[in-house]
């Protein structure tokens, strides 16, 4: 059964499961053994609570069905046809997938049976085995009863976790006219190897040019290539008034939540503070989340105008004129402006140790804010910006840069498992070598990027949990979980639970890989985790209920992938929020009227008339001085000759008639 | 003794040199060691002493043409530019029985002071007749106090301060400083060099203590960099304000920061900042004003602590990009003095300057029932309304994570702050604290027991000195040094307030508070100008003090890093492997200004390099398939000689 027919048949399907619970004849004859019933009931109670409203997080529920349903012309003609697999065969078969004929539809193929597995979701781990059937989770437990005919997988007490979810990808970011070498068919493919079954993509619409018709693009093309369910941020390259309209749109209409703003990027993306002051506040309105790119632009164009009049035009440049303290000045001003507006921030990129402990120490002091470090600042450092090999040194570059320091990638993993640093990206971004090679002469032309969605989850493991620093909880919420609750996905990605889609991986915590750009899925032809040895990765990645990854080989279908729409305001950053705005509100002093003397302030011949300046807010000139109407014509103020000669206070004071009150009185 | 004076200065110092080996009128052997190596590495400093005048040929001709405005009554006591001077009973001065206390250590010792220069220290001196005798028996006697930030003529809305330099220095000598460095406010556009002479025009007809000038710089240019320049080699201003906040009238971007902070280490200069986010306070003043809220209570909602913060660490973040000493103003806040604190921690080169009223009070006031009270304390950063503020300062100024005090005296009459009585943006900011700044610190520090006595000189002297180039002829009480001297009463107490302070405002912030230390005599240029209790000052006898740039205590480091810290390329071979083929893009719009305040023509984006062997036909440019993406082999400009090693992917 196809994902679409599931959507029509979501309300008559729910109350069948709701009512399960409940059903005395089912839980007596069905239930899972009694021992480990209590573990796992609660989690299966918490989840259908919770499942009732799953249907709402689709943002437009008639959009979004109809999506389902007809889906544009050209896009998904074959896809949910196409997507159907032997789900009665239990051998690992390459070939069925391989080939997408539109196959007849089966009802058995979607059903899926995971034996014997540990399912570990953020919270708790348990045993219990698990029911797949048209792409979602339908039964979880031991002793399960499911039709015959499907196919099953012995987990074997491996474990079992929810789907990784990569929030940062730039799959099609265009570069001086060129794209990347990843597309959304190569990125997803790469994505599903890895362990990854969701992927949250940046729209990068040119300054000036509508986000809207940005979205659409984008959401045509992952439509069209995407293997994987995926959503998209909105980079907002511009700030101006007429940014709203379409913000509110596509938070309301096209189920966008999170939007990027620019701090670097000079005369390009860039934003004053003034402006990402308006745009927080108002993104804030709208319920959506702030993503941050945090660099000091500013300080980033002189010092490449620096570098370069050095004669470094090669990629160490890039490293010398990004340093980590425009990263930490930028993270902290965002932090500031975030406080100030009550507004949640969410730093994309953390690529240096004392970015991430400002993250960390704002928020114990009580900030909303997140922070992501990527792939590539987890597992590799700056170092190579030095090699000596100009192909290798340009792969590395992206912004912000990775730190030279080569402890970074320690210190945040190990932020990242007390929790201080919340989720992990990937930035993958990637260009060959001929697309760096635009800036062989000048550093500041490499276009940005590196890959990393492939080896997201291996590096997390390899660094954090298999080094002890993190446990096979804390990494699916980093993994997964954390970046659902964030982007308001939770829980139907980002868990295992009743209800929820089937995005499961089958976790081999002990598979040892050789990262190389030869065996990659990635386009790229350089890898920036070349020859590093990794432990830990996915042995069978399910995504969307079908098995799409099963020993070392990869089953793939163009175009499978659903945008998954995000309502805004989730709960887990805007209660907070809310309950502050509540309480924050600014309250003045009431007081009675100041009647006593007041100073005249003499239109000032003295001051010049303000030098031009290209001001954008005009707003707060020289404030035109009160003028007292009290005041006789007669006055000494202006310029005269003994201006020189200062003046006792007392001299212009306007006494006022009926003497001084109380209320100045300075007791 | 009286021909001694005779002599010219060369011959002088030769025999201040000589008696060093001399036997008769020594000091005691016991004390002999601790005091003498005080007085031995002195004189060596001395011997360059001419050279702090940063123009000496200038120097002479000031001199002269200081004379005439010196009135005839005054003793003209600068030794620098008169090469003789007459004996005059009433410039002996003896001070007996005190513990001299400097930054370094205490010693019991007598000081002779004469012509305005301390000129013997030690026990059983012999000093000529008819020197005027002061007693400092159990008391302290120190450098006189440094209060690096005063404005005293800088204007608000065309509103001078209440206090000018005669009443604000006057108010100063009665709190025991004895000299001033005031900040020169030019209008945003006009010349800094009209306006520091304007300022020195009038500081020196009125001034009662001797002074120096920071510049501010209200709008930053390249234009500017000349100006900076006579400022700092001919004028003696080695220090430069720089504005984070007032948008649009002062506020500078973070390009035009960092290019002055270049301009500023090239001359050898500090920058200082006012460190304040002022897009973030411009938005927030709308909110609140929008919401109703006028009064002062606005000022401080609208300024909150983490704007300043992020202005510190942003400020330093840039300084330390340009290698730029900084020195932030008015540290007012628990949160930027950590990041201060911090960053010395890290290596940055750093000053904070927290004030008298930071220290001495907190911005709970703002909140007061009676206007005029709250409009008192208005100033920018505003004072923390957290009542543990100022002990968390006291503690950091006593551990040397801060390292200055000044008190940003700059007070306007509650007439004038009612100009803002409707909106308090319009409020003149600035509170009073000259007067007040050392027994403040006297409390809430030495007192507290967070503080010896020598940090207390430390915090309110030497350091300044130091930072700013003074040293040692201020900051200091040595052999050589200006007779800029305290004797203080550690014990007195008094209670500060508008009735009895010498601040020509009605309205004293620190109303009531009581302090125990304060000044028993004040002698500044080696005339005593406060004893009981009473003022003896003479309007226009303050010096303007020169500063040379590249203070030692704050250049040293700068240079060694400025020799490391020249970043080097990597020597490659010349990459020709293949290249991707760039079209010009004809999507990019026009660059949409960016920046944070007035942004400076002439930083234009840059413009991708053309290919000029690239063909007329291309099929770049939107096409139909623009969709779908090409695979990396599709546009690649092959090289003729094929690929070479140096870009091989081993």
């Amino acid at each position: 059964m196809s994902h679409f027919e599931r959507r029509c048949n979501k309300e008559e399907d729910l109350p069948v499961y709701l009512a399960r619970p409940g059903s005395a004849s089912q839980s007596a004859s069905q239930s899972p053994r009694q021992k480990s019933y209590g573990m796992f009931s609660s989690v299966e109670g918490a989840f259908e609570n919770k499942s009732i409203a799953l249907e709402s997080y689709c943002a437009q529920r008639k959009r979004s069905r109809s999506r389902g349903t007809g889906g544009p012309p050209g896009s998904r003609s074959n896809g949910p046809q196409a997507r159907s697999f032997f789900g009665g065969t239990s051998a690992a078969d390459s070939v069925r997938l391989c080939v997408s004929l539109p196959f007849h539809l089966v009802p058995q193929s979607d059903r899926l049976l995971i034996k014997g597995g540990r399912v570990v979701n953020d919270d708790l781990s348990f045993f219990a085995d698990i029911y797949l059937e048209d792409g979602v989770i339908k039964q979880l437990g031991e002793n399960l009863i499911v039709p015959g005919g499907v196919k099953i997988i012995e987990a074997n007490g491996r474990m079992v976790i929810p789907g990784g979810i990569d929030v940062n990808t730039c799959l099609q970011k265009p570069y001086l006219g060129t794209q990347t070498v990843d597309d959304f068919f190569q990125g997803t493919k790469a994505a599903l190897a890895g362990g990854t079954t969701m992927i949250v993509d940046h729209v990068t619409p040119q300054p000036g040019a509508s986000l809207l018709q940005a979205f659409e693009k984008w959401q045509e093309a992952a439509d069209k290539k995407s293997c994987c369910d995926y959503s998209l941020h909105v980079d907002i390259p511009h700030w101006h008034e007429g940014v709203k309209e379409e913000l509110e749109v596509l938070v309301q209409e096209k189920g966008i939540n999170s939007f990027q703003v620019y701090m670097a990027y000079k005369d390009l993306y860039q934003m004053t503070d003034t402006q990402l002051y308006e745009a927080f506040s108002f993104l804030k309105e709208l319920g959506a989340v702030v993503l941050v790119h945090a660099e000091n632009g500013d300080l980033i164009a002189q010092e490449q105008s620096k570098i370069l009049g050095m004669g470094i035009t090669g990629p160490e440049g890039h490293a010398l004129s990004r340093p980590e303290e425009l990263e930490a000045e930028a993270v902290f001003r965002a932090i500031t402006l975030g406080n100030r507006v009550n507004c949640p921030v969410y730093i994309t990129k953390v690529m240096s140790k004392s970015a991430a402990d400002i993250v960390a120490l704002s928020r114990k002091k009580g900030s909303v804010v997140f922070g992501e470090p990527i792939t590539a600042s987890l597992a590799t450092d700056g170092t190579h910006y030095w090699s000596k090999n100009w192909a290798k040194a340009a792969a590395f570059v992206m912004s912000p840069p990775l730190s030279p320091d080569p402890t970074t990638p320690d210190h945040l993993n190990s932020l990242l498992a007390c929790g201080d640093l919340q989720v992990v990206g990937s930035a993958h971004c990637a260009y060959s070598t001929s697309q760096k090679a635009i800036g062989k002469d000048n550093f500041t032309l490499i276009p940005e990027g590196t890959n990393g969605v492939e080896e997201r989850m291996s590096f997390v493991w390899d660094k954090a949990v298999a080094v002890g620093k993190m446990d096979e909880n804390q990494f699916v919420a980093v993994s997964s979980t954390n970046a659902a609750k964030i982007f308001n996905l939770y829980p139907r990605k980002g868990r295992i639970a009743v209800g929820s889609d089937g995005d499961i991986v089958i976790w081999d915590p002990d598979k040892m890989k050789t990262i190389t750009a030869k065996t990659q899925q990635s386009a790229v032809e350089y890898n920036i985790f070349e020859g590093m040895e990794c432990r830990g990765g996915p042995l069978v990645v399910i995504s969307q209920g079908k098995i799409v990854y099963e020993d070392g080989k990869l089953h793939v279908q163009q175009g499978v992938g659903r945008f998954i729409p995000r309502k805004p305001f989730a709960d887990y950053i805007y209660q907070r929020i809310t309950m502050r705005s509540k309480t924050m509100a600014a309250r003045g002093v009431s007081r009675g009227m100041y009647d006593g003397p007041v100073y005249d302030i003499p239109a000032t011949p003295k001051y010049v008339t303000p030098a031009p300046s290209t001001k954008t807010s005009p707003a707060k000139n020289q404030p035109p001085p009160i003028r007292n109407l009290h005041q006789s014509n007669f006055s000494l103020s202006g310029a005269q000759v003994d201006d020189n000669v200062p003046r006792r206070s007392g001299h212009r004071i306007v006494a006022p008639p009926g003497g001084r009150s109380n209320i100045t009185s300075l007791g | 003794m009286a021909e001694r004076k005779v002599l010219p200065r060369e011959d002088e110092r030769c025999f201040l040199l000589s008696r060093l080996g001399a036997d008769s009128p020594k000091p005691r052997v016991k004390l002999g060691g601790v005091f003498c190596s005080v007085q031995d590495a002195f004189d060596n400093k001395t011997l360059n002493f001419e050279s702090f005048s940063p123009a000496p040929a200038r120097r002479g001709a000031r001199g002269r043409a200081e004379e005439p405005h010196t009135p005839p009554g005054l003793a003209d006591c600068s030794q620098h530019s008169t090469s003789t001077v007459t004996a005059r009973g009433s410039d002996h001065l003896i001070i007996k029985g005190g513990k001299i206390v400097n930054d370094d250590q205490s010693f019991y010792a007598d000081i002779y002071i004469e012509d305005g220069v301390i000129k013997q220290i030690g026990e059983n001196l012999i000093v000529p007749g008819g020197a005027k005798i002061i007693d400092a028996y159990g008391h302290i006697v120190i450098p006189g106090g440094i209060d690096v930030n005063t404005r005293l003529h800088a204007p608000f809305l065309g509103m001078n301060p209440a206090d000018d330099f005669y009443h604000g220095t006057q108010a100063a000598l009665a709190g025991g400083t004895t000299m001033i460095i005031d900040h020169v406010l030019p209008e945003p556009g006009t010349s800094l060099l009209a306006a520091f002479d304007q300022w020195r025009d009038l500081a020196d007809k009125s001034s009662c203590c001797d002074y120096s000038l920071h510049v501010d710089i209200t709008r930053w240019h390249e234009g500017l960099v000349e100006e900076l320049e006579a400022l700092v080699k001919d004028k003696g201003v080695n220090s430069f304000l720089i504005f984070m906040a007032y948008k649009d009238k002062f506020q500078s971007t973070d390009t035009q920061m960092y290019e002055a902070f270049g301009v500023l280490r090239d001359l050898g200069a500090i920058a200082q900042v006012h460190a304040e986010n002022g897009d973030i306070i411009e938005e927030e003043q709308k909110k609140l004003l929008d919401l109703g809220i006028t009064g002062p209570e606005g000022h401080v909602l609208s300024h909150p602590e983490e704007v300043e913060t992020e202005a510190v660490f942003r400020a330093i973040t840039i300084a330390k990009q340009a290698n730029c000493p900084l020195y932030i103003t008015k540290v007012m806040s628990k949160s930027a003095a950590d990041v201060i604190a911090q960053a010395r921690k890290k290596g940055m080169v750093v000053y904070g300057e927290p004030i008298t009223a930071s220290l001495g009070t907190d911005g709970s006031h703002y909140w007061s029932k009676n206007w005029a009270k709250a409009a008192a304390y208005v100033m920018a950063p505003p004072l923390n309304p957290e009542p543990g503020t100022s002990d968390y300062l006291n503690s950091l100024l006593s551990c040397g994570d801060l390292q200055v005090t000044g008190s940003a005296h700059s007070t306007f009459t509650t007439a004038q702050k009612a100009v803002g009585k409707d909106n308090f943006t319009l409020i003149p900011e600035g509170t009073n604290g000259i007067e007040e700044r050392m027994s403040v610190i006297w409390e809430k520090a030495v007192v507290a027991g967070k503080m010896d006595e020598n940090e207390f000189v430390a915090v309110t002297s030497t350091n300044a000195a130091k930072i700013f180039n003074l040293y040692p002829r201020k900051g200091r009480i040595a052999v050589g040094a200006d007779a800029d001297i305290v004797i203080w009463n550690p014990k007195e107490a008094r209670i500060f307030s508008a009735k009895s302070h010498n601040s020509t405002v009605e309205c004293n912030i620190f109303e009531g508070m009581e302090c125990r230390g304060s000044p028993a005599v004040v002698i500044s240029q080696g005339k005593v100008v406060l004893e009981a209790g009473k003022l003896n000052v003479t309007e226009g006898s303050g010096r303007f003090v020169p500063r040379k740039s590249f203070p030692d205590f704050v250049y040293k480091r700068i240079k060694a890093r400025t020799r490391m810290a020249d970043a080097r390329g990597v020597p490659r071979g010349q990459y020709d492997g293949p290249v991707h083929d760039v079209i010009s893009a004809t999507k990019s719009v026009p660059p949409t200004p960016t920046g944070r305040g007035p942004t400076c023509p002439g930083k234009a984006q840059i413009t991708p390099a053309r290919n000029l062997h690239q063909s007329g036909f291309t099929l770049s440019g939107t096409q139909m398939d623009d969709h779908i993406p090409r695979r990396t082999a599709q546009r690649i400009v092959a090289p003729p000689g094929g690929r070479s090693n140096i870009t091989s992917l081993s």
